[in-house]
C-alpha cells in the first residue's frame, strides 16, 4: 500500500510562536522550541517528524504564512 | 521498508512542494500579534488573487484598525480610507474604474460602528464591490474597546464586567442586517479558527471575488475572528472561544445565495 509522508519547513525568524499550528496538526508533529528566534518567540519546529502526513494543516492556520509543506507518496 | 527511511532533508525537494506563502503576500512581517485572525484573512485573499489571475486588475481600500497598514502586506494596488468609509472610497473607485475588481476589507469598528451608514448605503445601493467584515467583536487596534459586536456578557476594556443591554445596548449583527438589502447579492459567515473553517471561508470569498465580474451587486462575507490580545487570552485559548461563544451568535453558513 502506497504510503504518504511529509515534512514542513518553519521560517524560524517569521514564527511568532502562537501555537495554532500545534493545535491544528492531526499527528501531533509540532512543538514550541525551547530556544527563541530574534524576536524573542519560542519558534514552532517538527518534533515527530516521521509522523507528518503532509497534510498541510498548519500551513493553512499560521497567520503569518511561515511554514512550507513537502509531501511524497513512497 | 528501506523506502520509509526517506530522511525530511530528501523529501524538502521542489518537485514534493504542497504548500508555501503565495507571493502574492509581499516579505513584509505582519504586524498583527501572534494568532490573530487578520493574517490568516490576508493570506486567503492573496491567494484568491493569485488563483484568479488578477493581480493587476484587483484595488483593495484598507481601513482604520489593526488592519489599516493591510496595503504593506498585499502585493497588488491598495487604497487606504478614513475610518468607516471604505465601502464610500470603494464606490468611487468601481464607478470610475468598473472592469476592476475592487474590495474593501474593514473590523467591526470600522464596518458596524463608525462607518455603519457608509456599508448600510453601498449594501442598499448593490455596488459591484466585495465587502470583507472582520468581526472579532472589539476595537483591538485601540485597546479591546467594546464594539457595537461585542456580545452581551463579554468584557472589554470599557465593559470589565461583560456587556450589559442596560447600559450599553445589544449587539449589532451587521451581516444579519444587509442580507435583508435589496443591492447585496452574495453574503455569507465564515471564520479561520481551524483548517476546516480556513477552508470554507476561501472559498467564500472566493465566489465573492467571482460573482463581482458578474454586476449583480454587493458580495459579502463575515469572517468571525479572533483577537487575543483584546481578549486577553492565548491564542488558542481565543479560538476555543471563538467556537464557544462568538459562534452561537455569529453562526456561520451562507445568507444569501444566487440562485443558479
Ligand atoms: C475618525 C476616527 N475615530 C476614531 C478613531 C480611533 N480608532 C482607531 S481604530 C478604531 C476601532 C478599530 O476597531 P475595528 O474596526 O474592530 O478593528 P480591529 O482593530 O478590531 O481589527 C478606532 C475607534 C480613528 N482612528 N478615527
Ligand atoms: S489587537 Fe487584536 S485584532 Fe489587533 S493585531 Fe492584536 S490580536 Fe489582532
Ligand atoms: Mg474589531
Amino acid at each position: 500500500m502506497a504510503k504518504i509522508k511529509g515534512a514542513i519547513v518553519v521560517d524560524i525568524d517569521g514564527c511568532k510562536g502562537c501555537g495554532l499550528c500545534i493545535e491544528a496538526c492531526p499527528v501531533e508533529v509540532i512543538s514550541l522550541s525551547d530556544n527563541v528566534n530574534v524576536k524573542g518567540y519560542h519558534y514552532s519546529y517538527m518534533t515527530d517528524p516521521d509522523a507528518c502526513t503532509g497534510c498541510s494543516n498548519c500551513a493553512i492556520i499560521c497567520p503569518d504564512g511561515i511554514i512550507t509543506v513537502y509531501r511524497i507518496k513512497i | 521498508m528501506a523506502e520509509n527511511a526517506i530522511t525530511t532533508k530528501e523529501l524538502v525537494k521542489k518537485e514534493n512542494l504542497v504548500y508555501q506563502k503565495t507571493k502574492l503576500l509581499t516579505d513584509d512581517v505582519m504586524h498583527y500579534c501572534p494568532g490573530c485572525g487578520h493574517g490568516t484573512t490576508h493570506r486567503l485573499i492573496a491567494e484568491i488573487v493569485e488563483e484568479m489571475g488578477i493581480q493587476s486588475e484587483i484595488i483593495g481600500v484598507a481601513p482604520v484598525g489593526c488592519s489599516v497598514l493591510m496595503y504593506n502586506y498585499m502585493n497588488f494596488d491598495m487604497q487606504e480610507a478614513a475610518h468607516g468609509r471604505a465601502p464610500a472610497v470603494a464606490t468611487g473607485i468601481k464607478r470610475l474604474l468598473p472592469e476592476k475588481y475592487v474590495f474593501t476589507y474593514q473590523g467591526d469598528g470600522d464596518l458596524a460602528a463608525i462607518g455603519t451608514g457608509e456599508t448600510i448605503h453601498a449594501c442598499n445601493r448593490g455596488e459591484n464591490i466585495t465587502m470583507i467584515f472582520i468581526n472579532n467583536g472589539i476595537y483591538g487596534m485601540t485597546g479591546g474597546q467594546m464594539a457595537p459586536t461585542t456580545l452581551i456578557g463579554m468584557k472589554s476594556s470599557t465593559t470589565p464586567y461583560g456587556r450589559e443591554v442596560s447600559l450599553a445596548g445589544n449587539p449589532l449583527n451587521m451581516t444579519d442586517l444587509i442580507v435583508n438589502l435589496p443591492g447585496t447579492y452574495f453574503v455569507s459567515r465564515q471564520s479561520v479558527h481551524t483548517p476546516g473553517n480556513v477552508r470554507k471561508a476561501k472559498k467564500a470569498i472566493k465566489k465573492a471575488f467571482e460573482y463581482q465580474s458578474l454586476n449583480k451587486g454587493t458580495c459579502f462575507v463575515e469572517v468571525v475572528s479572533n483577537c487575543p490580545a483584546g481578549w486577553k487570552m492565548t491564542p488558542v485559548e481565543s479560538n476555543k472561544w471563538l467556537a464557544e461563544n462568538m459562534l452561537p451568535f455569529y453562526p456561520l453558513g451562507d445568507l444569501k445565495v444566487p440562485e443558479e
